[in-house]
């Protein structure tokens, strides 16, 4: 009865036993997933941050350093806490503070570690540790911090921040992770690939718990953090203080720069702010504070204010028309004052009594002449010709054009071109009586305070500099770009150059009787731009010694008046004090400080 | 006869294919719990392994016992058995001890025994004894409801327990029914309820109300001049409209919220994988990760990590899966369809309708088991807590399977004293 039934049966078990193998095949075989699902299960990665580079000033003065602190992890799955209000409070986070982050740590896994606190001081997270007893899923894991030990130099360093979705997604590389720290500004980011080192990764076993089962693979995965490698400034802190000292209570900039080498010896933003400021977990309201200081305290002027450069400009233009042939340096010219208003009075002028007064008639003069080189031409039509030979001589001087320097968002300044006037006036309707401010510095010419720097370099090297830099020598090779070591040429005879140092040698006495020092041969030249916005920019200069000069600077104060005032004065107390170690003018240094130079 | 002793007669392939089985499993119990700093005390019986390696020992006394036991016994009282069993039952409902929500265990000393997994032969032995009665008719609707309410008495207490997984076994005594001549419909009936729950849960009622509602007018206006065919499509349609509108009467009303969540977890697995769906996503991780031929013996993670749950019960052969890979698992496979196969042969050469039956009821059990045990770890059927036979730890359920195989090794070798009617 029913016999065949038994086959039904069997077929039945067979048909299921084959279902089931089948399916295995499928997940065992064909899909990866499980395998990769697996791996995730129960492999914990973690994150060795290596030791961001240290960072010495030029005589070996440690000016940034790591300070350890503490993110807080959480595993949601093994979360303990015998009472979540003092948790709460022991953190200084409200409750429903406690709720979000809680529940984003879920939503992102019950097993693998979330971020619950980030930035707790190493202070902080020994006094709340003994607190933490019976509390469970929480661990800490160690990174750090940028620490200081001085208050200054924030302009050049720079800050290191979270990185974010832009900065991610630009990252080709792959080598940076959500929450990962880098430089934003200053050679914290020029230098970002130099400083961060190689991070570390440790491949642990975890079991359902979380807790270490071993490492996986017996550890053959694992990569040891590599430390960044360390950065030794050309910033003398010693000067840079200096500097800082003197510029406080003004806006401005110094710059001063090795010229031999290209070497920045010092480098201020004023007003400034301290480097730590931005470090650590107060770094989102600092910031905003920063932000919203009128005085601007983040903008770095010496690489992005753009100001008129006055006085000082006269030398670039005293050398292209000794180059040009279009003037001897011996070349007497009457100046009587009618073209344009001077403080220099009345008179014959040559090349270095030009500079030494600082003669607007007598450059508005030469201008000309480097302007109207073909008499045959009308004036309309020789303006555009000499104005295009005369941007490109400014090229040479590092005018107009970024320098290259180290730093991030370093402007070009502006060097007008036929072009602009063009636009102006209309093309073929404007001659060089339209072009006159440029002679002395005022009008469509801006140049950044870097770029006053190294013409000072350039007058101190008779001719060629080296592209301005902050860093000296990167890592334990003492490795230095090329690119800074490159000498670049300005294509002066040397023997204009010579006329030129005498006129500014002479111009101490003449225009900034302050800035001598009895035995340092100082070659300036002080500029006042005037300013229609309020009182005039007070600037100045200038190299020394004479020969085998050491120093090269260029100061502009903001608002401060006539350059032979303060911007002189403060030159003169940095060229000092780079160069014997010590003030000997007490007096100059109290007029500085006191920051009252207006009449 | 010519054999002298029981050894003789006694169907060798399935005590080999028995203790093969049984040596795997331990051999997975050993590695589910494995820890290398306790590996010296893995025997002791402070361990699952150690404590498994009793269970098989006793599990041989039990066999000597069974096989010795003269064959008329279980013929004789097999009701006897059944009554003690339902008692039993009932006793652990008022005195058990409640183990994580079903009171289904007692408690003797440090001794745990847990009735409704003898209840299993116990209730095959009653049903092979009824059906084997010479003037029992499986067509008679008497019949019927009594080898029913035989599958059903010990089923409801059980369920009373709180265990509803042991339960459902006795469902697969339907097997026994189908081989005995019971009518397919009921089988088609089953499936086809089932099949509509199920896409009840998937797609929406509407869709099923729509179509069901289309076909049946299509059939209706099809068969004008068949008035029979018209009134039973009238009667599946109802049925249908019934069916489906009690799923969330079901869903909601019937079922547990645990036993709902696993059956909503199973639907749609990634619904809440670190909470319902926990269970089958961490076996599945498991198995699927053992690859072809498996991370190898004691290399697998997740269940030595304890991601698997109950691993070296309910989900052993998610460490089988990993540490031994597709092969292994085509291995415990074939290890169970040739047993079943070999079950369904003995059981068809028996002389008498009373061992023929128990052999299938012997069958449906293990088979069930095997069945839904590993559907369950793979993803194909809710989470029911129940164990793999012969692989999975634990004294009763390998006493009981033990049992229930050899009382049919028993009966079989002795079929030829049997007097042929």
């Amino acid at each position: 009865m029913h016999d065949d039934r038994k086959y039904i049966v069997r077929i039945f078990i067979v048909l299921i036993a084959a279902t089931f193998l089948v399916k295995l095949f499928f997940i065992q075989i064909l899909d990866e997933n499980y395998k990769a699902a697996a791996e995730n299960n129960i492999i914990h990665k973690v994150v060795e941050y290596p030791y961001r580079g240290l960072i010495y000033d030029r005589n070996n003065q440690l000016i940034v350093h790591n300070e350890p602190i503490f993110d807080l992890m959480v595993i949601p799955k093994e979360v303990f806490i015998p009472d979540t209000l003092a948790f709460c409070k022991l953190f200084r986070i409200t409750r429903e503070d406690f709720d979000a982050t809680m529940n984003k740590a879920k939503r992102y896994s019950y097993i693998q570690p979330s971020q619950f606190a980030k930035q707790i001081s190493s202070e902080w997270f020994a006094s709340i540790s003994d607190q933490m007893t019976g509390v469970k899923g929480f661990y800490p894991e160690a990174r750090t911090i940028r620490g200081y030990s001085f208050d200054n130099l924030s302009n050049v360093l720079g800050y290191i921040g979270e990185i974010n979705q832009r900065q991610l997604r630009a990252d080709t590389t792959n080598y940076y992770r959500q929450g990962d720290y880098l430089g934003i500004t200053g050679i914290e980011s020029s230098y970002e690939n130099e400083l961060r080192g190689k991070r570390g990764v440790e491949y642990k076993m975890v079991n359902v718990r979380g807790v270490d089962q071993g490492s996986f693979k017996d550890g053959e995965l694992d990569t040891l953090s590599i430390p960044g490698d360390d950065l030794l400034l050309s910033i003398d802190l010693d000067l840079q203080r200096y500097a800082e000292k003197l510029m406080e209570g003004k806006t401005g900039s110094v710059v001063a720069i090795e010229p031999s080498t290209g070497e920045i010896l010092a480098f201020v933003s004023a007003p400034t702010y301290k480097p730590s400021l931005l470090s650590g977990r107060e770094f989102s309201s600092n910031y905003g504070k920063l932000t919203q200081d009128s005085l601007k305290p983040l903008f770095n002027r010496p690489l992005m204010a753009m100001y008129p450069p006055g006085s000082i400009f006269k030398v670039v233009q005293g050398l292209i028309a000794l180059e040009e042939g279009v003037v001897t340096a011996n070349e007497q010219i009457y100046c009587d004052n009618s073209l344009i208003g001077d403080h220099a009075p009345p008179g014959y002028y040559d090349m270095r009594k030009g500079i030494m007064y600082s003669s607007n008639n007598y450059f508005l003069k030469v201008f000309r002449r480097i302007i109207n080189q073909h008499p045959e031409l009308s004036q309309f039509e020789q303006a555009p010709i000499g104005l295009k030979n005369w941007k490109e001589q400014m090229h040479k001087f590092g005018l107009g054009t970024p320098l290259g320097v180290d730093l991030p968002n370093e402007k070009a300044g502006q060097v007008p071109g036929p072009q602009l006037y063009n636009r102006i006036y209309g093309t073929g309707r404007w001659k060089v009586s339209n072009l006159s401010s440029l002679s002395i510095g005022q009008g469509e010419t801006l140049l950044n305070p870097i770029q006053m720097a190294n013409l000072a370099a350039i007058m101190a090297n008779r001719g060629h500099y080296y592209r301005p830099h902050v860093v000296k020598s990167v890592g334990s090779t003492k490795y230095l770009d090329p690119y800074y070591s490159e000498k670049i040429e300005t294509g002066i005879k040397p023997e204009h150059f010579q006329v030129v140092i005498e006129g500014m040698q002479r111009a101490l006495s003449g225009t900034a009787g302050r800035a001598i020092i009895k035995d340092i041969e100082i070659c300036g030249k002080t500029g006042t731009v005037q300013n229609p916005h309020g009182e005039d920019h007070s600037t100045f200069m200038a190299f020394a010694p004479m020969e085998q000069p050491k120093i090269a600077i260029s100061v502009y104060v903001e608002n401060a008046g006539w350059g032979g005032r303060a911007a002189a004065s403060i030159s003169s107390l940095m060229i000092e004090s780079y160069i014997k170690g010590e003030i000997t003018r007490q007096w100059l240094e109290d007029f500085v400080l006191k920051g009252d130079f207006l009449y | 006869m010519r054999g002298d002793s029981v050894l003789d007669r006694i169907d060798w392939t399935v005590v080999l294919l028995y203790f093969a089985m049984v040596i795997l499993g331990w051999v997975n119990i050993y590695a589910a719990v494995y820890e290398e700093e306790l590996a010296s005390s893995m025997f002791s019986l402070s361990f699952n392994p150690g404590k498994q390696l009793v269970w098989i020992g006793t599990s041989i006394l039990l066999i000597i016992g069974v096989i010795s036991l003269d064959y008329k016994f279980f013929d004789s009282f097999g009701y006897i058995i059944y009554g003690v069993m339902v008692f039993l039952l009932i006793a652990v409902l008022l005195f058990g001890r409640e183990v994580a929500g079903s009171t289904s265990w007692f408690q003797i000393g440090g001794f745990r025994f847990q009735p409704s997994e003898f209840s299993k032969f116990a209730t095959a032995l009653a049903l092979a004894k009824y059906l084997g009665d010479i003037h029992v008719k499986m067509t008679n609707v008497k019949t019927q409801l009594i080898a029913a309410g035989i599958m059903f008495l010990p089923m409801v207490l059980i369920v009373m327990q709180g265990d509803t997984g042991s339960a459902m076994v006795f469902a697969a005594f339907a097997i026994i029914l189908f081989r005995e001549g019971l009518s397919p419909i009921y089988f088609i009936l089953a499936i086809g309820l089932v099949v509509l729950f199920v896409l009840t849960l998937l797609v929406s009622k509407t869709v099923i109300f729509i179509t069901a509602g289309v076909l049946c007018l299509v059939i209706i206006g099809a068969s004008v001049k068949h008035p029979k065919r018209i009134l039973i499509t009238v009667v599946v349609g109802f049925g249908i409209f019934a069916t489906v509108t009690s799923v969330d009467f079901i869903m909601k009303n019937v079922l547990k919220p645990h036993q709902r969540s696993r059956v909503v977890s199973l639907i749609n697995p990634d619904a809440d994988p670190l909470g319902a769906g926990w269970n089958v996503t961490q076996s599945k991780i498991a198995i699927g990760s053992g690859g072809f031929f498996g991370k190898g013996f004691l290399q697998g993670t997740q269940t030595k990590f304890d991601f698997v749950p109950e691993q070296s019960t309910d989900f052993i052969f998610c460490t089988l899966g990993e540490e031994w890979g597709w092969m292994g698992s085509l291995v415990m496979v074939v290890l169970f369809v040739t047993l079943l196969i070999r079950i369904s042969i003995i059981a068809e050469r028996q002389k008498t309708q009373f061992a023929r039956v128990y052999g299938y009821g012997v069958l449906a059990v293990i088979f069930f088991h095997f069945a839904v045990n590993i559907a369950m770890t793979i993803g194909l059927f809710p989470v029911i807590g129940i164990p793999l036979p012969f692989f999975s730890y634990g004294g009763s359920s390998l006493w009981s399977f033990t049992v229930l195989l050899f009382i049919l090794l028993a009966l079989d070798a002795n079929r030829m004293q049997v007097l042929v009617r």
